[in-house]
C-alpha cells in the first residue's frame, strides 16, 4: 500500500493513473482547482477499491499554497511516497503569439508552478531518503516546433529540470520518473483528429504505474515516440526551418 | 464547434457531425455553445444502425461521465455514471461475487446506452430486459430540468426513457441491482438440433433449470438442413472448478479490407465446420464467463470484417403463436439468397414484462443476424423477411437497425405516438426521423 500524492488530479491521465493505484489498495491526496470534481472522482477511486482518498482544492499557479498543500498531505496520510504531477493546460498557440501576457501565463502553468513544487517535494525527499516523484511532461518538450512552441518549451523546462533533479537525488535514493506521452485521447484534445499514433489514457496510466514502480528515467509514452523524436531532433535547422510537422 | 467523426457499430455511414462532451453530471448540457437544431447522446457507438447518429445534427458524447458512484458489496446495489461501460462494471464486482443482472451479447455497452436500448441477454426468459434491474436514474433535459426516475417516482418518464433510445434526454446516472453469483465460471452444455421443432423442444425442456440458454443457427442449410444447429444452455458454477485462472486473450482486427471477408464460400465452409466442432450430440464444459457471454469482444473491432462497405444486422422477435413457422420461412428465404453470415442467433423470449414503452423483447422467439453490405439484393431480402415478420404480428430491433421501413416500424411499436410526447425538444435521431416523418 503507498501513500501518493497527485497534482492535477482531475486531469484525463491523472485520474486513470488514479485508477490503476485506487485497484491495488493505494491511499490517495488529490489535489486540484475544482472541488466538485475532485469529488466526483474521490467517489470513484473508493468503489474501485482505494485504501483511503483525500482531496483538497488548490491552484498551482499560487506558489504561496504549495507548501500548505504538501504538509496536508503528509498529515492527512501521515507520511507520502509517491508523488504524481499531472497539471497543465494546452494553450492556444496562436492566441499566444500575439500576447507577452497569455504566454507568460501558459509557461507559468505549464512549467513555472511544476518547478516550484518539485523544488520543494525534493527536499523533504531528499531528507528521508525515499520517495518516488513523478512528473507528466511532453514529446512536445523534445524540440520546439512551430505548431505549439509555447506549450512545447514550457515541457522542455520540466524535463530538464526533472532530469537535473534525478541526478541530484540519486544519492539520496530518491526516484525522479519524466513521463513524456505523445498524442493522447483526452478532454484536452478533443478537437483534434486522430489517427494510429494516438493512445488512451488508461493506456499511459499503465506505463506510469509502471515506472513509479521500477525505479525512474525518463519514459516515453508509448515508447515509440523515442524514435519518433530521436528522428525528428536529428534533422538539421536547414531542413527544420522549412518543414511543417 | 468542434467536428467529430462517428460510425455506428455496423460502418455503413461515416458522418461528421458537431459533438460536445459531458464534463460532469452536475452540469447543464453543454447546448449553449452548439449550433445545431437537435442533439442526441451518444455512448460506446455499439448499436448497428442510424439509432446512435444524428445526421445533420449534434452529437453529445457521454463517455466522460464514467465514474463510479457507490457500490453496496452486501445488497449488490450499484450507482454509477451513465458512461461506464458494463466491462468497468464486471471488472469491479466479479471478484466480489456479483455479476450483472442482464448482459446483452458485448461487454463494450455503456450503462446510458444498455438503458437506451432496453438491452437483454441469453437469461430473458428468467430476467427480463436490463430495465428491469434499473432501481432509479437521472434524466437531464435540454431546460436543465433533472428527473429522478424510478418506477414509483415519475414512473411514466421512467418508462419513456427505457428503451427510450437516448430520445428523452440525457441519463446522467442510474442505480442497478446486481445478482449474486459464486463465481466467474458458467456450466455450458452445448447440444446439436437438427430442426427448428427440435430446438423448441429443447428450449421447453431447458428453461425451466437453465438461466441462460441461447442458440446459434445454421443460415445457409436448405432443405433438409433447414434449422440446425447448436442449442447452448448454461448456469453459474457453484464452487470453485479446479481450473487454472482465466487468461484473456483479445486481439484486434486491424483493418478493414476493401471487401468483405464473410461471403458465400468462408460462410459455408464456418458453418460446416462449426456445426461438427464435436463429434457427440451433447457436450459438457466449464467455460469462464467472459467466452460464453461474449465470445466476439476477444477480438476487438470485428466488425471491420465485413470491409469497407460495412453490415446490417437484421434482428427480429416474433409472437410464439405463428413463430416457429415465421422463423422457419425467414431462414429458408435467407439460405435461398445465400447472403447470410455465421453470426445468426435463435432466442426464446419469457413472458417477463419489459418496462420500456418502446422495448423490444415480447414473449416469442427472436433471430438475428448479420448480413455483409451488398446492396440492392440485401434490401430485396429484407423486404421479403419484413413481410413476415409483419405478418405475424412481430417487430425489428431498432438498436440493430440501419433500414426498417416507417410502417413496420409503427405497426412493431403501437405506442410511438404516445411516446413522442416525451422526446425532449431539442433532441432527435436519425433513426426516429426516418420511422417517423416519413410516414
Amino acid at each position: 500500500m503507498k501513500k501518493i500524492l497527485i497534482v492535477g488530479a482531475i486531469s484525463a491521465i491523472a485520474e486513470a493513473t488514479a485508477r490503476v493505484w485506487a485497484q491495488q489498495g493505494d491511499y490517495l491526496f488529490l489535489v486540484a482547482r475544482d472541488a466538485q470534481k475532485l469529488a466526483v472522482l474521490a467517489e470513484d477511486l473508493r468503489v474501485r477499491g482505494a485504501g483511503r482518498v483525500e482531496t483538497y482544492v488548490m491552484d498551482a499557479n499560487d506558489y504561496a499554497a504549495h507548501a500548505p498543500m504538501l504538509d496536508a498531505a503528509e498529515q492527512a496520510l501521515q507520511g507520502l511516497d509517491t508523488v504524481l504531477i499531472a497539471h497543465g493546460v494546452l494553450p492556444d498557440q496562436a492566441a499566444c503569439e500575439q500576447s507577452v501576457e497569455l504566454t507568460l501565463r501558459q509557461i507559468d502553468t505549464n512549467a513555472l508552478s511544476v518547478v516550484g513544487l518539485l523544488t520543494l517535494l525534493a527536499n523533504r525527499f531528499e531528507q528521508r531518503k525515499a520517495g518516488v516523484i513523478a512528473v507528466i511532461s511532453s514529446v512536445a518538450g523534445d524540440r520546439g516546433r512551430a505548431s505549439n512552441y509555447v506549450y512545447g518549451s514550457a515541457k522542455a523546462l520540466v524535463s530538464e529540470f526533472a532530469s537535473g533533479l534525478r541526478q541530484r537525488l540519486a544519492a539520496s535514493g530518491v526516484t525522479v520518473v519524466t513521463i513524456k506521452p505523445g498524442f493522447v485521447d483526452t478532454p484536452m484534445t478533443a478537437s483534434f483528429k486522430k489517427g494510429p499514433l494516438w493512445a488512451k489514457p488508461e493506456k499511459i496510466a499503465a506505463i506510469i504505474a509502471k515506472a513509479c514502480d521500477s525505479g525512474g528515467g525518463a519514459v516515453y509514452a508509448p515508447w515509440f515516440w523515442f524514435y519518433i523524436m530521436a528522428i525528428i531532433k536529428l534533422i538539421p535547422e536547414f531542413v527544420f526551418g522549412k518543414i511543417k510537422i | 464547434m468542434s467536428m467529430q467523426t462517428f460510425n455506428a457499430w455496423g460502418r455503413v455511414r461515416r458522418l461528421d457531425l458537431e459533438s460536445a462532451p459531458l464534463v460532469s453530471r452536475f452540469d447543464d448540457l453543454p447546448l449553449a455553445g452548439m449550433s445545431a437544431a437537435t442533439v442526441l447522446p451518444f455512448g460506446n457507438g455499439r448499436s448497428y444502425g442510424d439509432s446512435c447518429l444524428n445526421e445533420g445534427g449534434g452529437m453529445l458524447t457521454c463517455r466522460t461521465l464514467n465514474h463510479f458512484i457507490h457500490f453496496d458489496p452486501y445488497s449488490g446495489v450499484l450507482a454509477c455514471e451513465a458512461g461506464v461501460l458494463l466491462s468497468d462494471i464486471l471488472e469491479l464486482v466479479v471478484p466480489q461475487g456479483w455479476f450483472l443482472p442482464v448482459t446483452p451479447g458485448t461487454r463494450f455497452v455503456t450503462v446510458g446506452g444498455a438503458i437506451a436500448n432496453d438491452v437483454h441477454g441469453k437469461n430473458h426468459h428468467v430476467s427480463g430486459t436490463f430495465g428491469r434491474h434499473v432501481r432509479r436514474f437521472e434524466l437531464l433535459r435540454s431546460d436543465g430540468g433533472r428527473w429522478l426516475c424510478a418506477p414509483d417516482w415519475n414512473a411514466e418518464w421512467y418508462a419513456a426513457t427505457i428503451g427510450g433510445l437516448g430520445l428523452t434526454g440525457v441519463v446522467t446516472w442510474a442505480e442497478i441491482q446486481l445478482r449474486r453469483i459464486p463465481g466467474p465460471w458458467i456450466n455450458v452444455d452445448t447440444i446439436r438440433f437438427g430442426s427448428l421443432s427440435e430446438f423448441f423442444t429443447l428450449c421447453a425442456e431447458s428453461d425451466q433449470d437453465y438461466e441462460y440458454t441461447v442458440s446459434w443457427i445454421d443460415c445457409t442449410g436448405a432443405g433438409k438442413r433447414l434449422g440446425r444447429g447448436l442449442f447452448m444452455r448454461g448456469n453459474h458454477c457453484e464452487g470453485a472448478p479446479d481450473l487454472p485462472p482465466y487468461a484473456a486473450k483479445a486481439m484486434t482486427f486491424p483493418f478493414a479490407p476493401p471487401i468483405s471477408m464473410v461471403n458465400p464460400l468462408t460462410l459455408t465452409v464456418f458453418n460446416e465446420l462449426y456445426y461438427h466442432k464435436s463429434l457427440r450430440r451433447l457436450s459438457r464444459q466449464i467455460q469462464h464467463y467472459q467466452p460464453f457471454f461474449y465470445p466476439l469482444d476477444g477480438i476487438l473491432e470485428w466488425n471491420r470484417m465485413y470491409g469497407a462497405p460495412g453490415f446490417y444486422q437484421y434482428q427480429c422477435v416474433a409472437p410464439m403463436q405463428g413463430g416457429e413457422a415465421a422463423i422457419g420461412e425467414m431462414l429458408e428465404a435467407i439460405a435461398q439468397s445465400g447472403l447470410g453470415s455465421f453470426l445468426a442467433v435463435l432466442k426464446v423470449c419469457g413472458d417477463v414484462v419489459s418496462p420500456g414503452m418502446l422495448s423490444f423483447p415480447m414473449p416469442g422467439v427472436s433471430l438475428a443476424l448479420d448480413f455483409p453490405n451488398c446492396g440492392d439484393r440485401l434490401h430485396e431480402l429484407f423486404a421479403r423477411l419484413d413481410q413476415v415478420v409483419a405478418g405475424v404480428g412481430g417487430r425489428l430491433y431498432p438498436a440493430k437497425d440501419g433500414r426498417m421501413p416507417a410502417s413496420l416500424f409503427q405497426s412493431g411499436y403501437p405506442a410511438w405516438r404516445d411516446f413522442s410526447a416525451f422526446i425532449d425538444p431539442r433532441f432527435s435521431s436519425s433513426f426516429w426521423r426516418r420511422v417517423t416523418e416519413l410516414a
